[in-house]
């Protein structure tokens, strides 16, 4: 138990009769990086939303960090050390880099409850330094973030993950949109991350793209856990194998 | 380019595809208008908009219309303060102006005095105990009556999610009846001296000026400015990163009331007298003094400088319609084509920038 970062029992969610996620056993130890892949509807998302608490799961247990939890919000998952990029930005178009950083956790030179006088320069100074240890560039960071190409936003929306990432790290398709040059540089902060032994969970569509990052992959077929594979023990074609059902008829446990 | 400190990789920083300050524009509209009233002004009337021209008074400028520009736009310019932070958190708030009137008549009717000329007050509201109150007293009550109305907004608003037009929409039908309610239609006057302290001469522009410093500092410098741009920008967002985002509008919805309220006891009392009435269109024009302003309707974007340039624009056509001797109705016609072309204006820079 010692090692587990994250694991859930038993995990299931249905949406009215339409069962998303059944039954996930899962296991993430300190410091592995995992993928998680499936077709589209497989319940990958589903999954994740249960573990950052932006759904609330219909019966089963996650234990993080030797605890079982019951997060009632995103909020109280990332404040257990829980980071996530979503598959949809979540970030604000007006507002420039630093303060989609520090959206929701800014710093303060003085504290008076909502009027509280944010820390402007320690934030911006901040910024620039997690740009830097995630190698993301940004043309300018004082711009809000409305100007930049989509795949510069998702840099920013990454590089807030990797720098505040404390225990664990949930990226959603983080490269879905992006180009060339820029999904390099998110597979860049991928591996940092695997560097200082933060663990991951990513989902991707991007079977090269997994096998080359992680340590495990994961896979989901119609809302269970089909297989648990170790990156030196398979190949793209034993992974397409079990999304698409040839392999794997029965639910795994991992 | 030498400046370039953070900028590699073949995403190169370009100076001049900074966005320039939207205030820029709306400053530079504002010269374009004054200029023009200044050259109409010469041509028609024969008499310069802005410059003194009177021989025995020596300024350079014509003191009386400034003081008259800035002066007619304060109280709602007050109004437009708490609206801008409505829209740029990307509400809308339809229920100033009736909160104006219904505030006005509460709190005037805590601050008259009990004898006129010797004669007990031929307006009064209620009995002896209500009469020759301090003047903190009206003033918290009409504070209090624009918090809950706001609160009222906000908390409908948060935890209905009926949408802000609907919500203040309601507040301004229901709060304009409260106002003719209150007294059945009569005018609440006679109050005190130090109640009608607040509104004399240039105070309105003074406590304007006050409250568009204090809030442009709220808006830029502190959280609840920067989580105001951000649930404006993206709610979901704000949402997922963990503002409270009902918690939120409820108390940009109470700053936006309370700030009629404060309109109300400065208008009440620079005219000595509270009517069912009053305030009627002010919500539009605070709207539209923000929307002139480059506050965009969707919101996520505006200031409250970009608000009180607005405001001046709006009293420099005002009294340049005056200054030109135009009807009355002229002016809400261009009035109503300058919102629309404001708003016509932000709608084409979004399209310009909307490519990413």
């Amino acid at each position: 138990m010692d090692n587990i970062i994250l694991e859930t029992r038993g995990l299931t969610k249905r949406y009215g009769g339409v069962h998303a996620l059944e039954d996930a056993n899962f296991i993430l130890r300190k410091g592995e990086h995992v993928a998680v892949v499936g077709d589209n509807g497989a319940g990958k998302s589903t999954f994740v939303r249960q573990i950052t608490a932006v759904e609330q799961k219909t019966a089963g247990q996650i234990f993080f960090d030797g605890k079982e939890v019951n997060f009632e919000g995103p909020l109280q998952a990332r404040e257990a050390g829980i980071e996530t990029v979503f598959q949809t930005l979540a970030l604000a178009d007006d507002l420039d880099v630093p303060s989609n950083l520090f959206l929701g956790r800014e710093m303060f030179k003085f504290r008076f409850g909502p009027f509280s006088i944010l820390d402007r320069k320690a934030m911006r100074e901040r910024t620039l330094e997690a740009l830097k240890t995630t190698a993301v560039k940004i043309p300018n960071v004082d711009n809000p973030i409305r100007n930049m190409s989509g795949g510069q936003r998702q840099c920013v929306s990454i590089a807030r993950t990797a720098a505040f990432a404390s225990k664990l790290v949930i990226m959603d398709e983080p490269t879905a949109a992006l180009g060339v040059q820029e999904t390099a540089q998110v597979e860049n902060i991928i591996r940092g991350l695997k560097e200082r032994e933060v663990p991951l969970i990513l989902i991707s569509h991007n079977l090269r793209q997994v096998i080359d990052l992680v340590d495990r992959i994961v896979v989901f077929r119609r809302g269970r856990i089909v297989a648990s594979l170790n990156k030196d023990e398979t190949d793209g074609n034993d992974i397409v194998s079990y999304i698409t059902g040839v392999k794997g008829a029965e639910a795994a446990t991992v | 380019m030498s400046q370039v400190t953070h900028g590699l990789g073949g995403l190169k920083y370009d100076p001049a595809k900074r966005t320039r300050p939207q205030e820029l524009n709306v400053f530079v509209a504002l010269v374009l208008i004054v200029a023009t009233f200044e050259i109409l002004g010469r041509v028609l009337m024969g008499d310069s908009f802005l410059l003194n021209t009177r021989d025995n008074v020596d300024t350079l400028f014509n003191e009386q219309r400034l003081q008259i520009i800035v002066l007619q736009v304060s109280i709602v310019g007050i109004i437009a303060l708490g609206v801008t932070q409505v829209i740029i958190s990307g509400g809308i708030d339809l229920s100033s102006g009736s909160i104006v009137g219904a505030t006005a008549m509460i709190a005037m009717s805590f601050a008259q005095v009990a004898m006129v000329n010797g004669n007990p007050n031929p307006k009064a509201i209620f009995g002896d105990w209500a009469m020759d109150l301090p003047v903190i007293v009206p003033l918290l009550v009409g504070l209090g009556c624009g918090i809950l109305a706001g609160f009222v907004n906000g908390a409908l608003i948060a935890y209905t999610r009926i949408p802000p037009f609907i919500a203040t929409l309601g507040m301004m039908v229901t709060a304009r009846g409260l106002s003719k309610w209150w007294s059945k239609g009569n005018p609440i006057s006679f109050p005190t001296e130090s109640y009608a302290a607040i509104g004399k001469g240039m105070m309105p522009v003074v406590i304007f000026v006050v409250l568009a410093l204090l809030f442009h500092c709220i808006m830029t410098y502190t959280k609840y400015g920067k989580h105001c741009y951000a649930i404006g920008s993206n709610e979901q967002a704000a949402r997922m990163s963990g503002i409270n985002t009902e918690h939120h509008k409820v108390l940009v919805y109470v700053i936006a009331g309370a700030l009629a309220a404060l309109a109300a006891v400065v208008l009440s009392s620079k005219n000595l007298t509270a009517q069912a009435g009053m305030g009627v269109m002010y919500e539009l024009d605070a709207i539209a003094m923000a929307v002139i302003g480059g506050v965009s309707l969707q919101g996520g974007r505006g200031s409250i400088l970009g608000t009180c340039l607005g405001a001046l624009i709006f009293g420099v056509i005002i009294s340049g319609f005056t200054f030109l001797k135009l009807d009355a109705y002229y002016q809400e016609m261009v009035k109503g084509i300058i919102i629309v072309a404001a708003v016509v204006l932000d709608q084409w820079r979004q399209k310009g920038r909307a490519r990413g």
